[in-house]
């Protein structure tokens, strides 16, 4: 038990050391101009659609509820932490993580009060809930004065600026990290366990003493607030929302990025997120063929790969180190043979 | 006072009497049998037993506790666990991680030690994964505690049905056709082991069965179902002789 504790350990620390030379890395380039400001806000998207997938890949893929309405928390968290930090006199700096937590705060809100009745019920409920939800949201934006109608909120402001183009990034960045850390570890613990066997047999889970109605808030919950998080990165990031930036579209553009990677799959969904984000922009220059490749791109992956990219299996870093190292040592013991 | 007793219990499904004045009781490390011909209720009884159906009339009492009204999770955690007919175990979960879901009601971490990885995270779970193969190893199934449930073959997966359903360490257990799909080797199996977890555990078990030969065997006492009425009930050597069963099961 103490060996296999001390692998686990092993694997946190190699991945604790890829991610941080990542970040480093990243950080260096974009400082040094070597990846343009152009780049650097392709990449911070890049990150806020992987908490977004992510977060959307704990109720779709591991609690098995499907979701039609993500954008809308996204809209009541991009709204929440906007106003907060237009509002308050406090400087971007102080204001803008704290504005974050609130917009998760209020998206959680939205998430229990919409989750009650939705996931008290079997089914597919929650997918046509969250989906007059996402509508209806957008639609109610569009119309208060607190939001500013159709023109939206605007001059946010952004930590990122011409001298110090990273501090953006590096927000998006490291709250992706600790999203997919806490996916990860919610994921193989006591709680993880009740919400997948919630997914694989709710009547099973249910007369085995696990509180489905409460394990299904407590995910949809966490989902909502990350997401709200999410649109409050998102909101001073491009310092200029309107409801339109949040319809049904963004909603199944999230949901593709979590079908394609693999429902329950995080790695997978942190890969396709960042190839759904980043292949359109750089594809800008073949503008006419670029949603034609999109979509081919789907199609073949779904035609090949109807579970996703990666089903319900996880990529790990140290797994691969150690098959490699297999390999290698196989290699050597049919030469080791030849020589006796 | 009776481990389990219910009284006057009926349910109506529409203008069905699917089940009417039901008087049983079980007592403690009794193994009991429920027959009678497709249709009689028996599976509907243990619905309504695990709190799946509210009952249209009657009473249930555990430890002379009222469970009415209870959701099937609530009554899970005060002693009654339940396996399914057709089996339902958690496919794509290991066999390990299928028997701890039985067991979170008795694990106490928080979901913020989970995600920060506290020390009790890491006991907590190490205790449980000592205990589920503990477990495994009643029914010689040890080395398949990390292989996925849906590879199981069918009898092991039967068996693994018990094993999460004790996993909750319940005082009655009801077992809905253990036995079926499968062949006279394994049901002989079985019997033996259905009356070694009723020593080991300490449980009373309640079980539905077509197969006469188990029944017969195991079960100290019966009850007959037919039509939602019950019919006859005694030991096994009497329900044999009793001609209202005779007739319900031949249908004349």
């Amino acid at each position: 038990m103490t060996a296999f504790r001390k692998k686990i350990a092993t694997n946190y620390i190699i991945n604790a050391i890829l991610v941080a030379i990542l970040f480093v890395v990243l950080v260096i380039l974009i400082n040094t101009g070597v990846i343009s400001r152009y780049n650097t806000g392709i990449l911070t998207l890049v990150c806020i659609n992987v908490i977004l997938a992510v977060s959307l890949n704990l109720v779709t893929g591991i609690l098995g509820q499907l979701v039609l309405g993500h954008a809308g928390f996204m809209l009541v968290g991009a709204y929440a932490s906007s106003l907060f930090t237009l509002n308050s006199n406090l400087p971007l700096e102080i204001s803008f993580p704290i504005s974050l937590i609130l917009a998760g705060m209020v998206s959680a809100v939205f998430g229990f009060v919409i989750g009650i009745p939705a996931l008290r019920l079997r089914g597919d409920y929650l997918a046509i809930i969250t989906l007059g939800f996402g509508e209806i949201i957008r639609v109610v934006s569009y119309n208060l004065k607190i939001t500013n109608g159709s023109m939206g909120l605007s001059g946010m402001g952004t930590l990122s600026n011409r001298e110090n183009p990273s501090p953006m990034f590096i927000y998006a960045f490291l709250i992706a990290v600790v999203v997919i850390v806490i996916m990860f570890t919610f994921g193989r613990s006591r709680h993880g366990r009740a919400v997948i066997s919630i997914r694989e047999d709710e009547i099973a889970a249910e007369s085995m003493g696990i509180n489905t109605v409460y394990y299904k808030l407590f995910a949809f919950v966490l989902a909502a607030f990350i997401a709200g998080v999410a649109g409050g990165i998102y909101a001073h990031h491009i310092q200029m929302i309107d409801p339109a930036k949040f319809d049904f579209n963004r909603s199944v553009e999230i949901l593709i990025m979590v079908v394609l990677g693999g429902m329950g799959s995080i790695t997978g969904s942190v890969i396709s997120a960042s190839v759904l984000t980043a292949l359109p922009e750089w594809l800008r220059e073949f503008s006419q063929y670029r949603m034609v490749l999109y979509s081919a791109i789907l199609i073949i992956v779904m035609l090949f790969r109807p579970s996703g990219l990666l089903g319900r299996n996880e990529i790990s870093v140290p797994k691969i180190l150690a098959n490699i190292k297999k390999r290698i040592a196989n290699k050597k013991v049919p030469s080791d043979a030849k020589e006796e | 006072m009776h481990l389990l007793e219910t009284k006057d219990l009926g349910i109506v499904f529409g203008g069905l009497q699917a089940l009417n004045e039901l008087h049983m009781v079980v007592d403690d490390g009794e193994i009991v049998g429920l027959i009678g011909p497709n249709g009689a209720g028996k599976t509907t009884v243990f619905n309504l037993l695990t709190g799946v159906y509210v009952p249209s009339g009657g009473a249930i009492h555990l430890e002379g506790n009222s469970i009415l009204g209870k959701k099937p999770y609530q009554i899970n955690r005060i002693g009654i666990a339940r396996t399914f007919q057709n089996i339902r175990l958690f496919k794509n979960m290991t066999v390990a991680d299928n028997i701890k879901v039985a067991m979170n009601q008795n694990m106490k971490y928080k979901s913020l030690t989970a995600m920060l990885r506290l020390p009790p995270y890491w006991r907590q779970e190490r205790e449980v994964d000592k205990k589920a193969r503990e477990l495994l190893r009643i029914f010689d199934m040890e080395d398949t505690a990390d292989q996925t449930a849906a590879n199981l073959p069918y009898g092991q997966q039967r068996k693994l049905e018990i094993l999460r359903a004790l996993a909750s360490q319940p005082k009655l257990l009801l077992l809905d056709e253990p036995a079926a799909g499968m062949n006279p080797t394994e049901t002989k199996d079985l019997m033996a082991t259905i009356r070694d977890i009723r020593d080991r555990f300490n449980v009373a078990i309640l079980l539905i069965e077509h197969d006469m030969s188990l029944v017969m065997n195991v079960c100290e006492r019966l009850y007959v179902l037919d039509y939602g009425t019950l019919i006859a009930q005694g030991p096994p050597e009497e329900i044999r002789k009793n001609e209202k069963v005779i007739a319900a099961y031949l249908g004349c």
